[in-house]
C-alpha cells in the first residue's frame, strides 16, 4: 500500500486522483491519536457562522412587522416545531431546539458538497496542504459523533423518564413481557437479545446512512468527472450527466439533513414512550 | 509471476463482488420504492386532501429504504479504491 502511494504521487491516474481526493489531512494528537483537521475545522467554522447567523437574527427580531431575515428564521422554526409536535408528546422543552440544531447543522455541512472538489483542493494546495477533503459529514467520524449524541441524549431520556430501575425492566421485559413466569429465563433473554439489536442498529443505521449518501454523493462526481478525460464525445457525456447528478444530490443532501433531523426526534421520543 | 496471478484473482474476485454488491442492492431498494409509491398513489388518488403529508411521508421514508443500498454502495467503493483483501500480497 506504501508503494502504490509513493508511485501514485508522482503520476496523475485515476486512482491516485480519486485516493488523493479522498485522503483526509490527519495530524497526529496526543498519544496514538489521529485528527482529522479537515473535518474539524470545517465543522466549527461551519457551525459558527450558522448558528452565530441564527443567534444574531433573535437578537434583532421584534414583534411587529418581521424583516425577511427573520420571516425565514420564523419559517425554519415553525417548520421544526410542527414536526416536534406531531411525533414527540412528552413534556420536555429541549426536544425541538435538539431538533433544530441536528437539523440545520446536518444540512450546512452536507452543503459543503457544492463546492467543486477540484478546486477545493487547488485553493489548499496554495497554503501547502496536500489533501483536504471539505464535506464534514463525509467522515465518519462526523456521523458517527452525531448519531452517538443522539443516542446518548435517548438513553438519558429513558433514564429521565422512566427512572434507571425502570429502564432496566424495561430492557428485560420488552418486547415480549415475563409472563408465564416459568418461560420467563428464556424471555429474559429474548427481550435482552431484541433491545441490544435495536439499541446497536439505531446509532449504526442513524449515522452509516448520512455517511454513506454523502461519501457515495462525492464519489460519483469524481467518477463521473473521470469519464472527461477520455475523449471530447465523453467530456459532453460527463458535462450531462454531471448536471443530472448535482440536481439529484441537491435533493439528497436536504432530504439526508431531514431525514436526520425526523429520526432524531423519533428516537428521542421512542425513549420517552414507556410500556 | 506468483504475486501477479494472486493478485489477478484478488482483484477479479472483488471486481465481481462490487458488482453484485450494487446490483442487488439497486435491485431491493428499488423494488422497495416502487412498491411505497404504488401504495402512496393508491392512498392520493383515495383522499387527495391528505396528499401533503403523504408526501412528507414518503420522501422520509425514501430515506429509509435507500439507507442500506447508499451503505452498500459506500462499502463497494472501499473495495473499489482502497481493496483491505489486496494487503495479503502486498506486504509479502
Amino acid at each position: 500500500m506504501a508503494a502504490e502511494h509513493a508511485a501514485a504521487a508522482t503520476e496523475l491516474t485515476p486512482t491516485s486522483y480519486i485516493q488523493h481526493h479522498l485522503t483526509f489531512f490527519t495530524q497526529p494528537v496526543g498519544h496514538g491519536w489521529q485528527l482529522n483537521v479537515d473535518t474539524f475545522a470545517t465543522t466549527l467554522v461551519i457551525a459558527v457562522l450558522a448558528f452565530g447567523f441564527l443567534w444574531w437574527v433573535t437578537r434583532v427580531s421584534t414583534s411587529g412587522v418581521p424583516s425577511k431575515r427573520q420571516a425565514f428564521v420564523e419559517l425554519l422554526f415553525d417548520f421544526v416545531n410542527d414536526q416536534v409536535k406531531g411525533i414527540y408528546h412528552g413534556e420536555s422543552r429541549m426536544v425541538a431546539p435538539i431538533a433544530l440544531t441536528t437539523g440545520v447543522l446536518v444540512l450546512f455541512l452536507n452543503a459543503m458538497d457544492f463546492l467543486p472538489v477540484d478546486i477545493t483542493s487547488k485553493a489548499f494546495e496554495l497554503f501547502g496542504v496536500h489533501n483536504w477533503r471539505p464535506v464534514p459529514t463525509a467522515d465518519v467520524n462526523t456521523t458517527f459523533a452525531l448519531s452517538l449524541s443522539v443516542f446518548a441524549m435517548m438513553i438519558f431520556y429513558s433514564i429521565k423518564v422512566k427512572g434507571f430501575g425502570g429502564w432496566l425492566h424495561e430492557l428485560v421485559s420488552a418486547p415480549f413481557g415475563l409472563r408465564p413466569l416459568w418461560m420467563s429465563p428464556f424471555l429474559v433473554l429474548f427481550n435482552i437479545l431484541f433491545n441490544l439489536v435495536e439499541y446497536i442498529s439505531k446509532p449504526l443505521s442513524h449515522s452509516l446512512r448520512l455517511f454513506g449518501n454523502m461519501y457515495a454523493g462525492e464519489l460519483i462526481f469524481m467518477l463521473i468527472g473521470l469519464l472527461a478525460a477520455a475523449a471530447v464525445g465523453w467530456t459532453i457525456l460527463a458535462i450531462l450527466l454531471q448536471f443530472a447528478w448535482i440536481v439529484f444530490h441537491v435533493l439528497i443532501v436536504g432530504l439526508q439533513a431531514y431525514i436526520f433531523m425526523m429520526l432524531t426526534i423519533v428516537y428521542i421520543a421512542m425513549g420517552h414512550e414507556s410500556h | 509471476m506468483d504475486v501477479a496471478s494472486h493478485l489477478s484473482q484478488i482483484q477479479a474476485f472483488t471486481a465481481v463482488g462490487i458488482g453484485l454488491m450494487i446490483g442487488l442492492g439497486a435491485l431491493g431498494a428499488c423494488v422497495g420504492v416502487g412498491i411505497m409509491c404504488s401504495r402512496f398513489l393508491e392512498g392520493a388518488a383515495r383522499q387527495p386532501e391528505l396528499i401533503p403529508q403523504l408526501q412528507a411521508k414518503v420522501f422520509l421514508l425514501l430515506g429509509l429504504i435507500d439507507a442500506s443500498f447508499i451503505i452498500g454502495v459506500g462499502l463497494a467503493m472501499l473495495f473499489a479504491f482502497a481493496n483491505p483483501l489486496l494487503g495479503v500480497v502486498v506486504t509479502r
